[in-house]
Order: structure tokens, then C-alpha cells, then sequence
């Protein structure tokens, strides 16, 4: 590991590049410095200084015989160049021959890495995968009675995600033999279920979403779909009638800057998720704000498409958000919660 | 002369290694650190010196000589207890060990996934970092706040932080003892002893505001053995809670409530005539009350009555607040 938790500084490195490297060597007998140095991703200059200091170590005592011996002219000329041909021989070490066992830290990083390439891996690979995860585990826990808890772990993604892979290798299949595709596509701003048609031109991701950039019959125009909103996508035996323009820059977002306007909310600390969810483009503090430091009101501006969306985001957000400009959107939030409230006045007799 | 660090790190680990029985204190003070002139400076640097060797995983054994020496503490490392048992990968399962190391985007657990991958090449498998390539999942930590909380876990340091939890107008500051981060529908958790509440917590990094302080020193405290941070998280992630709800919605609106529904009876007496409605049953559904919210006249809730009662009060409270306080 590296960064911040490495306290102990350029010793403690030096000494876990040292307790790989005794190992790496007794494993393998001839290895070059170059070799050597780049399997355990450092420079042969650092690694031949490595090697100086593990030739002074070795069995209390300080004779000779009891010091680790490395052949350090094999490595280095007499002039001081650093050969990275020459091969490392370590001997009187024998001690050192096996590697560290993985700290907690290092046994869940790879374990968590080697789940998630097994989720999305077809099943030949997923069995090796398996079983290499396996081994790893079990040499983990053997001889760990009382040993510290695995500190990471990432839970598999629900099976909604494992569809929107899928689905998303299926309109790339797609975008590839340039067929149409049939969506069913949920619109928020409008609570609608949408039926179209449309050339699928490629699957980008933006900010970690992935959509479908098409061309949609239905708009005539350029669309970008966003994957988990797709409830039903059928390729259909007919071809595109429009060709793939230049992918968009997105950058900026997926808004066109062009038709949004940029509205302004207040936003309570209970609705600030909202500047970690959407491309807000300033959050300023306002009102009065917590004399201990915590939290207080924000203001914050948003490209808005859609007024629609806009009033669905704040009745989500009731009564933590409110517009402070442009003026009358306000009033058309607080119209929409009236109308949902009323419904509740009117079924209160159960 | 004083020896140069890893120099005197090194021979601690191999005096300590080849010895069948406890080193005593004083031998290894005589041995290794002759330049000590005091006994305070001889345990200062001996204290850190071990310190470091734990942190690269090196478990240092503390007991007593018997007999002899009842004050004097002796020190050694089991050889089986240090080295990394034999886990003999088959090439084909090297191949894939190394693209794990691909696999993480974020600094620390990078480096751990290479550091593992490291040892087990050290143990002799074949490990082709430039291998085949196949689908590359990304396990990303955007949120602001996971190193502070990654680096505190690996010292092993007390960190305070600002939390807020949804629903409540003000945050709270906490002060932790980390035990594991868990990622969970795609969005990472710290598990960890609340030192305010004196409990288990599970806290949404999403949720942290502000800067993440350490606080105090490293080494303040150990995991309890056995914890299964994965099953605290199940137990508390505030996301795990779900509830049966029974929700009537207008006709050809509400997709995405419709999408979680276990069963639907089309056309019932709705509170309007406006359109026909459905009735909705929702087993098990997450994060309701915002979702309903959000669909504003489309869907009113039927049951539970705690639900009920929470709409209509964040619906009453934005209808009602003042123009001049919004």
C-alpha cells in the first residue's frame, strides 16, 4: 500500500519491497534487475539500494556467516552504473523465503475486486475466476483463528443493475447491425410511459449513467435515453434510416445549455443530496448558518429543461427546497402539493 | 554508529523470527539498539519500530519468559503465522488474480489489490499484469469523505465528522471508531463504533458533510474479532429498511411505482373521477415516501398509516410556509 497510512515513510516501504522481494527471488532463482524491478514496480536503481541494506542484515550476532549475502557486483559496475541485465543471487536468507500473509486490507481489496469481475463475466471465466477467488479466501482464513475482519466489501448490485448491463450489450449488438430499436421510455417530467422508434447511434455513459444516443422517429430529432429508464427495448428486423453523427461532447452534462434555463433553489440541509445527484453549477451559503459549523441553508443554480421535472424534484424534496428565481415557479410547486394534499382531505374518511 | 532504519527493522524481524523462544527486552536493546541512551528513548523507538512492523502485517507476540525474568516481557514472531500460506494458483487463475488489480479506482485499495497480487507472485504464481482482456467492471469511491475514512481505518484512528440523516433539518457530529467500508446499491458506508451513541453505526459517506477529522492517535483501538461488517451493514444501512405499502395510482400514470408493484387491481373507487385508478401493492419497496412524493396527484397512499401521516405533513408544511420565509 501506499499514501497516507504508509506513516512509517520510506523505511516501512523499504522493508515491505524487501519482504516481497527475498521471496519473488527464492521462487524463481535467476532473475535480472530489471525483471525484478518492474514486478514489483519499482526502478532497478531504488531496488539495487534495496539490496545494499538487506546486505547488512541478517541473524543477531554480526558475523559473517550470519549476514544475508547478496552479489552486488553482479549488479553494478565499477564505476557505479546499475546494470539491469546483471541477475540478483541472494543467499542466507532462506528465513525470508515465503511472502508476508495479506494484511486484512489487502485480502479484501482483492477478494472485492475478483467478485465484481466475476459478476459481469461469462461463465468459463467466472469459474476460473471462482476458483482463484477460493484459493485466495482459503489461504486468508487458514491458521486465522482470532484473526482482524475483512474491512471492505462491496455487495453485488442489485439484479436492476445486472439487467441495465444487459440491456445495454443488447443495443450495442444493436447500434452494431445498425437495426431499430422499439422502446418503452419513461419520462418523468411528463409521468408517462413513451412508445418509440428509433436508430440507436451508440451507448455512452455520463457521470456514471449510461444512456442510448438515437435518433428518435417519434421527435424527429436527436435523443439521449437514459438506460434505467428503458422498460422494454425490441430490436426489430428493419435498419436505420439515419446515420451516427459525431458523438456529443457531454462534457457540460447531458442538458443542451441552449433550451435550459438556469433556476435558483433554496435548498434546507435535508434536501442537500440534490447537489450531489445533479450538475449544479453554484452552491452558495445563505441565511443564517449554525454557529457550531454544521450545515445551514444553501443556494444553488440548475439548468432546467423542464419545468415539469422541476416541480416533480421539488415535491420530492417537500418542504425542504423552494425557487427563489425566476419568480411564478414557486407558486406552480406549491399548486401541484396542494392538488396532491387534496386528495388525502377527500379519502379521509377511511 | 545508530543503524540506518530499515536496517534495524529488518534484524528486529529476523531476530524475532528465528528465535523458538520470547526475545527478551533486553537482549534486543543490547543487539539492536546499542545507540539508545536512555531507557525512554529505547522504548520510544522500540514502540514505533514494532508499530511499523504491524502495520506491514508482521504479528509480533508478546509473552513471558519463564521463570526467570517475571518483569521482563519477551517478544517473537511464529514463522507460520507470518508467512502467507501456499495458495498454488493454475495459470489460468493467475491470469485473472492480475486483472483484479484493475479493478479498483480508487488510490488505496488500488495499491492493496497490487501489494496482494505482489505476495502471491512473490509465492511463486505466474502473474501476467498485461493479460487478456475481458469486461472490466469499475469500483469507483466518488464520495468526497473515503479516503479520510479509509486512511483512519487502516491506522486504526478515531475520526469526527458531520452527518446528516434524511428527514432531520440539522446535522449531528459523530466521532467514530471505523471498522470497514462496505459499498451497497452503489454507494459506499462506513461501519464503525459510535463513540457518542455507544453502538454499532453504519453512516452514507454521501451523508458526511464537511471535512472528515482524525482525531488522536493511531493504534486507538481493535476490531472486534469475528465482525462480519457486510452483515452490520444489512442489519443497519438506514437504505435496508423496507415497507409493505398499499397505494392507489391514476390510470396510465406512476410508472415507476408501477414497476415495483407485486400486484395490481385495475379500476377502483379513487379519491377523484378525474381518471380511473389502480391499486397498487408494494411489497418491500425502498425510499417510498420521496418516490411518492415526487409523483405529486398521480398516487395517494392507502396503507401504511406512518406513511400516510408523513406525506400529508411534508405536503401541509411546503403548501403552508409563508412566501416570505420560502
Amino acid at each position: 500500500m501506499s499514501g497516507p497510512q504508509r506513516g512509517g515513510g520510506g523505511a516501512r516501504d523499504q522493508v515491505a519491497r524487501l519482504l516481497v522481494l527475498v521471496p519473488y527471488l527464492h521462487a524463481r532463482g535467476s532473475v535480472s534487475l530489471g525483471e525484478a524491478a518492474e514486478a514489483l514496480g519499482t526502478e532497478p536503481r531504488q531496488l539495487l539500494r534495496d539490496l545494499k541494506v538487506l546486505f547488512m542484515c541478517g541473524l543477531p550476532g554480526g558475523l559473517p556467516d550470519d549476514l544475508i549475502d547478496v552479489d552486488i557486483d553482479a549488479l553494478e559496475t565499477e564505476d557505479g552504473v546499475v546494470r539491469d541485465d546483471g541477475v540478483i543471487r541472494v543467499s542466507n536468507a532462506d528465513y525470508l523465503a515465503r511472502p508476508l500473509r495479506l494484511t486484512p486490507v489487502e485480502a479484501s481489496a482483492v477478494l472485492v475486486a475478483l467478485e465484481s469481475l466475476e459478476a459481469v463475466s461469462e461463465a468459463d471465466t467466472r469459474e476460473v475466476i471462482g476458483r482463484a477467488r477460493d484459493k485466495i479466501a482459503a489461504a486468508v482464513a487458514r491458521g486465522t483463528g482470532d484473526a482482524e475482519p475483512l474491512p471492505v466489501h462491496a455487495a453485488q448490485e442489485d439484479g436492476g443493475a445486472a439487467q441495465r448491463v444487459l440491456l445495454a450489450s443488447r443495443l450495442r449488438d444493436a447500434v452494431a447491425a445498425r437495426r431499430q430499436v422499439r422502446l418503452d421510455y419513461y419520462v418523468p417530467a411528463r409521468d408517462e410511459l413513451s412508445h418509440r422508434v428509433v436508430d440507436p447511434h451508440r451507448v455512452v455513459e455520463h457521470a456514471g449513467t449510461p444512456y442510448l444516443d438515437a435518433w428518435c422517429h417519434t421527435a424527429e430529432a436527436p435523443r439521449l435515453f437514459r438506460l434505467d429508464r428503458v422498460s422494454a427495448a425490441e430490436v426489430l428486423d428493419s435498419e436505420i434510416t439515419t446515420e451516427p453523427t459525431e458523438p456529443r461532447d457531454l462534457s457540460a452534462g447531458v442538458l443542451d445549455a441552449g433550451d435550459a434555463t438556469t433556476v435558483t433553489l433554496r435548498l434546507a440541509p435535508a434536501a442537500r443530496w440534490v447537489t450531489e445527484y445533479y450538475a449544479v453549477q453554484e452552491v452558495r451559503p445563505v441565511g443564517e448558518q449554525p454557529a457550531d459549523g454544521s450545515a445551514g441553508d444553501v443556494e444553488v443554480d440548475l439548468l432546467v429543461a423542464d419545468e415539469r421535472w422541476l416541480t416533480r424534484l421539488l415535491l420530492r424534496l417537500s418542504p425542504h427546497a423552494t425557487v427563489v428565481s425566476p419568480p411564478g415557479l414557486d407558486a406552480v410547486f406549491t399548486e401541484a402539493a396542494g392538488r396532491a394534499l387534496r386528495l388525502y382531505e377527500d379519502t379521509d374518511v377511511r | 554508529m545508530p543503524l540506518p532504519k530499515t536496517e534495524r527493522l529488518m534484524n528486529l524481524l529476523i531476530m524475532l523470527l528465528v528465535q523458538r523462544h520470547y526475545a527478551p527486552k533486553s537482549t534486543i536493546r543490547a543487539v539492536l539498539y546499542p545507540e539508545a541512551t536512555s531507557d525512554d528513548a529505547f522504548d520510544r523507538m522500540f514502540d514505533r519500530d514494532k508499530e511499523d512492523l504491524r502495520a506491514l502485517g508482521v504479528p509480533i507476540q508478546v509473552g513471558h519468559l519463564d521463570g526467570y525474568f517475571e518483569d521482563e516481557p519477551g517478544y517473537r514472531v511464529r514463522a507460520d503465522d507470518l508467512a502467507l500460506p501456499d495458495v498454488d494458483l493454475a495459470p489460468d487463475e493467475a491470469a485473472v488474480v492480475g486483472l483484479a488489480t484493475r479493478v479498483w479506482e480508487q488510490q488505496g485499495l488500488a495499491s492493496a489489490t497490487t501489494e496482494a497480487v505482489r505476495k502471491l507472485s512473490a509465492a511463486g504464481a505466474d502473474i501476467d499484469l498485461t493479460a487478456l482482456e475481458i469486461a472490466q467492471p469499475a469500483l469507483t469511491a466518488d464520495e468526497p469523505s473515503f479516503d479520510a475514512f479509509f486512511d483512519a481505518l487502516v491506522a486504526r484512528q478515531v475520526v469526527e465528522f458531520d452527518y446528516w440523516r434524511s428527514g432531520t433539518a440539522q446535522p449531528t457530529t459523530r466521532r467514530l471508531q471505523p471498522w470497514g467500508v462496505t459499498r451497497y446499491s452503489g454507494r459506499w458506508y462506513v461501519v464503525g463504533h459510535d463513540l457518542v451513541r455507544d453502538a454499532e453505526r453504519v453512516f452514507r459517506l454521501s451523508r458526511v458533510q464537511g471535512a472528515v477529522r482524525a482525531k488522536g492517535k493511531p493504534g486507538a483501538y481493535e476490531i472486534p474479532p469475528g465482525t462480519d461488517i457486510a452483515a452490520v451493514t444489512r442489519r443497519l444501512a438506514p437504505e435496508a429498511r423496507t415497507e409493505r405499502a398499499v397505494v392507489l395510482v391514476r390510470s396510465g400514470a406512476a410508472e415507476p411505482l408501477r414497476r415495483l408493484a407485486t400486484s395490481v387491481e385495475p379500476d377502483v373507487a379513487g379519491p377523484d373521477d378525474r381518471t380511473a385508478w389502480d391499486r397498487l401493492l408494494l411489497d418491500g419497496a425502498v425510499g417510498l415516501e420521496d418516490e411518492v412524493l415526487g409523483l405529486g396527484d398521480a398516487v395517494v397512499v392507502e396503507e401504511p398509516e406512518s406513511l400516510r401521516r408523513r406525506v400529508v405533513a411534508r405536503l401541509t408544511a411546503a403548501v403552508r410556509t409563508p412566501e416570505g420565509e420560502r
